[in-house]
This record gives C-alpha cells, sequence and structure tokens, in this order.
C-alpha cells in the first residue's frame, strides 16, 4: 500500500495543474472566440507544419563534411599515384581518407537514437535507400582506405613484391571509387527525402557537395605544406564553382528557396558561400603566391564548407515548416515534372 | 486482405474518443498538452506519441448544415486523420534496416526491435506522419492495431468510434461506400464534399482514405503526394556525372602540373 504522504502529493499537483489549465484557458479565451480570429484559409491547417523536420544532431552535417574530405582525398590519392606526384603527399592523402572513415562511423552512431543497435544498418542492402547504400559505402571505403593504407606503409618500410604493388593500387582505386560515392551520396541522401528545399535541388547537391570535398582535400593538403601547382588549381577550381553556384541562388528565389535567403539558415548559407566562393578565390588570386596566402585561402574555403553543410540540414527544418510550399509545388505540378 | 480505414469528415463529431482509444491500447505514452487556441484542437499533428488526430476546422461557409453559432456562423468540421499506410511508402522504401515491413493486411508496421532511431523515415514521410520519440529514441507511428488485426478485431480507433466516422474493413469495400457516401452527401447539398484518396500519383494509393468537405489543404493532406524515391534517378545520375567531372579536373590539375 502507499503511504498517505504519497498519495497526498499528486493530488496536490493535480489540483495545481487544474488551476494552471483554467489560468490558461481563461487566457486563450480572453484574446476572443476562436474563429474569429483563427478561421480557415484555404491553404493549410491553421498554418501549421503538413511535414515532420529532419532530426538529424549536429553530428550529422559534421558527417557530411567530414566524409567528403576523406572521400574526396581516397580519389586524389589513386589520381596522384596514377601520375606519379609526390609519395609523401599520396601518403597523406591516404591517411586521410583511412582517418575520416575511422571518425565517421562514430560520428553517425552518436545521432542514432538506439546507438546500441548501428549494425542493423548492415542488416539489408536496399538500393532505394539512400540511407542503406550510405552505410554499405562507408563500410566499403573503409576497407579500401585500410588496404591502401596498410599496403603503402609496407612498401614505404621497404618491403617490396608484386603482391604488396598489387594491394596497392586495388585498395587505391576501389578507394577512389567508394570515395566518390561517399563524397556524393550525402547529396542523395538529402535530394531523395520529402523536404522541399532538399527535394527540389537533388540535381544541385550532389555537385556542390564533392565540390565541396574537392576544395577541402586540396585545403588539407595545402595546410600541411604541399605547395605544388595541383593543389593551387583545384583551390581555384573548387572556390570558381562554387561562386557560380552561389550566384545561380541569388538570381532566381522562388519561394521554396526562401529556408536559403532569410532567417538563421539563410544568414548561414550565404556567408558560407563567401568564405568558401568569392574570399578564398580572392586571397587565390591576390596573395595565392606565398604560402601564408594559400593558407589563408584553404582556411577560408574549409570553413565556408563546413559551414554549408549546417545551413542545409538548418535549411530543411524550415523548409519542413513552411506549411504551404509543398502543397503549392503539388499543385503546380512542381513535386513530380521537377523530378524527372 | 486489404485492411483500410474509410474516416467521414461529414458523420465524425469530434469526441476525440479515437485519440484515447488508440493510446491506450497501444500504450502510447503522453506528449504534453497545450492550449492551441485554434478550435478545440489541442493535438495540432500527429507524431511519434500521437497516432489518430482529430482536426477542427472552422470553415467561413454560413450555409449547409453543422452551422454553429447563431451570431457568427461558420461550419464547423471534425475529421480523424491517421497514417496513410501508403502502397509505395516512403518511411519503408527510406528505411535502412529493414525495421519497417509490409504487413499481410497490406499495412505498414514499424517493427520496434529493429529500429535504431536513424531518423530517415522522418524526412522521407510525404504527409509528415512518422517522428521520433523524444526520450526513446526510435521512430513511431500508426500501427493499424496489427496485433489486434491478427486475432481477428478492429483497431483500436474503429472500435471506440461511437459515430461510425472511423470505418474499418477491405480497401475495395470502403472506396464503394466512399463513393455512395459522396453521391448521398451531394445529393443533400454537400457540394464540397469529396473523397480524400491520391491514386494518381507516385504514392500509388492510400489505405486510411476520407470523405471530406472542403480542400485537402484545409486538413494539411498533401493534394497531390509523391513518393522521394521518384527522386533517386535524377540525383544519383547529378552524382555520377559530378563524380565523373571531378576525376577529370583532378587527372588535368596533375596532368599541367
Amino acid at each position: 500500500m502507499t503511504p498517505p504522504s504519497n498519495r497526498e502529493a499528486p493530488e496536490k499537483a493535480t489540483e495545481e495543474r487544474l488551476q494552471q489549465i483554467r489560468r490558461e484557458a481563461a487566457e486563450t479565451s480572453a484574446r476572443g472566440p476562436a474563429h474569429n480570429t483563427q478561421i480557415q484559409g484555404h491553404d493549410s491547417y491553421y498554418g501549421l507544419p503538413a511535414l515532420k523536420p529532419p532530426v538529424w544532431t549536429w553530428e550529422v552535417p559534421l558527417y557530411f563534411f567530414i566524409g567528403g574530405i576523406s572521400g574526396v582525398s581516397g580519389c586524389i590519392a589513386f589520381i596522384a599515384h596514377v601520375f606519379g606526384a609526390d609519395p609523401a603527399m599520396i601518403r597523406l592523402l591516404l591517411w586521410i581518407a583511412l582517418g575520416g572513415a575511422a571518425i565517421c562511423p562514430a560520428l553517425l552512431i552518436a545521432d542514432l537514437g538506439r546507438q546500441s543497435r548501428f549494425l542493423n544498418m548492415l542488416r539489408v542492402f536496399k538500393l532505394r535507400s539512400t540511407m542503406s547504400m550510405g552505410a554499405w559505402i562507408l563500410v566499403a571505403f573503409s576497407g579500401c582506405a585500410f588496404l591502401a593504407v596498410v599496403s603503402n606503409e609496407v612498401e614505404l618500410l621497404g618491403y617490396r613484391s608484386t603482391i604488396v604493388s598489387a594491394l596497392r593500387w586495388l585498395g587505391e582505386a576501389s578507394g577512389a571509387m567508394t570515395g566518390l560515392l561517399l563524397a556524393s551520396y550525402t547529396g542523395v541522401l538529402l535530394g531523395a527525402t520529402a523536404i522541399p528545399v532538399w527535394f527540389t535541388h537533388r540535381r544541385f547537391l550532389p555537385a556542390h557537395f564533392l565540390t565541396s570535398g574537392l576544395g577541402g582535400s586540396s585545403a588539407i593538403l595545402e595546410l600541411s605544406g604541399f605547395f605544388m601547382p595541383a593543389t593551387q588549381t583545384l583551390g581555384f577550381i573548387a572556390a570558381g564553382l562554387e561562386i557560380v553556384f552561389e550566384a545561380l541562388f541569388e538570381i532566381r528565389k522562388p519561394d521554396v528557396e526562401a529556408p536559403l535567403h532569410q532567417g538563421r539558415s539563410g544568414i548561414a548559407f550565404r556567408i558560407a558561400g563567401l568564405l568558401e566562393g568569392a574570399t578564398a578565390l580572392m586571397i587565390r588570386i591576390i596573395w595565392g603566391s606565398a604560402p601564408g596566402g594559400r593558407r589563408a585561402a584553404a582556411i577560408c574555403f574549409l570553413a565556408g564548407s563546413l559551414l554549408s553543410r549546417y545551413a542545409w540540414i538548418w535549411a530543411g527544418r524550415v523548409s519542413a515548416k513552411q506549411s504551404d510550399v509543398p502543397f503549392t509545388l503539388q499543385r503546380s505540378g512542381g513535386a513530380k515534372t521537377l523530378s524527372r | 486482405m486489404k485492411s483500410a480505414f474509410l474516416t467521414d469528415a461529414t458523420i465524425c463529431i469530434g469526441c476525440k474518443a479515437c485519440e484515447v482509444a488508440c493510446k491506450e491500447w497501444n500504450e502510447v505514452p503522453a506528449d504534453g498538452m497545450e492550449w492551441s487556441g485554434l478550435s478545440y484542437d489541442n493535438t495540432k499533428s500527429l507524431g511519434a506519441s500521437t497516432w489518430r488526430h482529430v482536426l477542427f476546422l472552422e470553415q467561413p461557409v454560413v450555409s449547409g448544415p453543422q452551422v454553429a453559432d447563431t451570431k457568427d456562423p461558420f461550419r464547423w468540421v471534425f475529421l480523424s486523420d491517421v497514417c496513410k499506410h501508403c502502397a509505395n511508402a516512403g518511411c519503408l522504401e527510406a528505411c535502412p534496416t529493414g525495421s519497417i515491413v509490409r504487413t499481410e493486411v497490406a499495412s505498414v508496421y514499424v517493427q520496434p526491435d529493429i529500429c535504431n532511431g536513424c531518423g530517415y523515415c522522418v524526412v522521407s514521410c510525404p504527409f509528415g506522419v512518422i517522428d521520433k520519440r523524444p526520450g526513446d529514441g526510435r521512430a513511431f507511428k500508426c500501427t493499424f492495431c496489427y496485433d489486434r488485426q491478427k486475432v481477428g478485431l478492429m483497431p483500436a480507433c474503429a472500435t471506440a468510434c461511437p459515430t461510425h466516422s472511423i470505418q474499418f474493413g477491405p480497401l475495395e469495400e470502403l472506396r464503394e461506400r466512399a463513393s455512395e457516401r459522396l453521391v448521398e452527401l451531394q445529393g443533400r447539398g454537400y457540394s464540397d464534399a469529396q473523397i480524400y484518396d491520391p491514386r494518381e500519383t507516385s504514392v500509388g494509393g492510400i489505405h486510411a482514405i476520407s470523405i471530406i468537405l472542403g480542400q485537402p489543404e484545409n486538413y494539411n493532406l498533401p493534394p497531390a503526394p509523391e513518393v522521394p524515391t521518384i527522386y533517386l534517378k535524377s540525383a544519383w545520375t547529378s552524382a555520377f556525372v559530378s563524380a565523373a567531372i571531378l576525376v577529370a579536373v583532378v587527372c588535368a590539375a596533375f596532368a599541367i602540373s
């Protein structure tokens, strides 16, 4: 039996709650009859959101950023090897790939609602689920990067043989392919959802994230002291592309893009675009001959690239709450015809 | 058998017995109480812990039945909303663990012992139904009372409904019943009555159809819902083309230097 003293407490709490409810009801009714102020419009249900906003935590955009850099690093390592570039640079690129592959699963698991069940991600192989594809891509990339790093280190230790060399080429080539998938699938992940600002940009997002990964990987090489012409060229191209992307968003501004122009997500998106685009490019043009200038441009690009991943997630949250946009898109056929 | 719901807004009295019956039977936890000021709707939307939601519409229509308030008349309409159990379900397609499955009664079911709370179903539902439950971490939505259906019982909401606004039965039978009811309603002057059953879009039909007065948008029902997998082809094409361009650019950068 529950002691009497404990039984009184919940009753007191209930009474207090009832008082509170009465006060709130009085306040609400003081605003006048509900139907006078809140009568139904034609576009939505009291302007309440018709979609659920993304529930992803801060780890996910950081994962997009790190996954993009390590994936593209794996790709550049292979191409650099083919063109006979500096072995020290190739070694660093392979380690970036493996390091990223080690951090990424930790970030993804941290975001899960039930972290102990992370292995359930590998229960099924589903081509139609981009999240499932992503899990498998990450596993494949980790394996390839590990093989490439180990065989490369073995060769650097002086154990040269046909088998080690073959394993290194195998690891690097498959790492390049899976790395490109890792850096781009995150764009597909956002693009194939019901969130208007994401699905209307499903063609743009993979290109944007790959560009971001390319510039980021090259920026890390420069920050590590590899000031060869190739990293300068890649830095120029990535920043130039980001300026083009930014300009495209400034030219036409449909309602669905409002989260990219207004509010916190809009400010973040603009600052990110300016950092990785115009600022990084201007520093390279004016001060690009000096290592300090290239370092500054690299830092600008990395900061902009990281911020832009967060801006896209924040924009998705705002977009899900735009009550009329999904309906207007559907009525105009925009949800379907834009898709094919 | 393809089980289905037919929810009729012209019969609903807004008693919320369905909301209560659902919570009780499925042991869905409380998810807060807030006075919304939006008619009598303090539930506001479906969610992880709200699997039936009664909407309260106050429409600026001053003639016909169901008109309330003599001084300032308006038409008061109620509709009990629920997961649509889509034929092509966005949540099911998106689920990376295989937790979300199609059952033998054609419903879409989240297996709580498999779900790891990745949250991808949440952004993949074109109806904004499924959500991650705070504190629990997993995603939840209407189970179509799969446990009750297994032993030949009707879902709790349909059983509790005192007006038969929520009807349960085979999909084709309910579609016929809805058409008959629509003819009857239009004959009685409800010229804006319609059946909400989007079959022409990629969602390919739903298993929770309704009879509504006015436009679907008024009920936060998407007029032409699309399953997000239709966007996969163009997004992956862009990914492959962009990746090919990236390889060419990097090759060129190393070839020049």
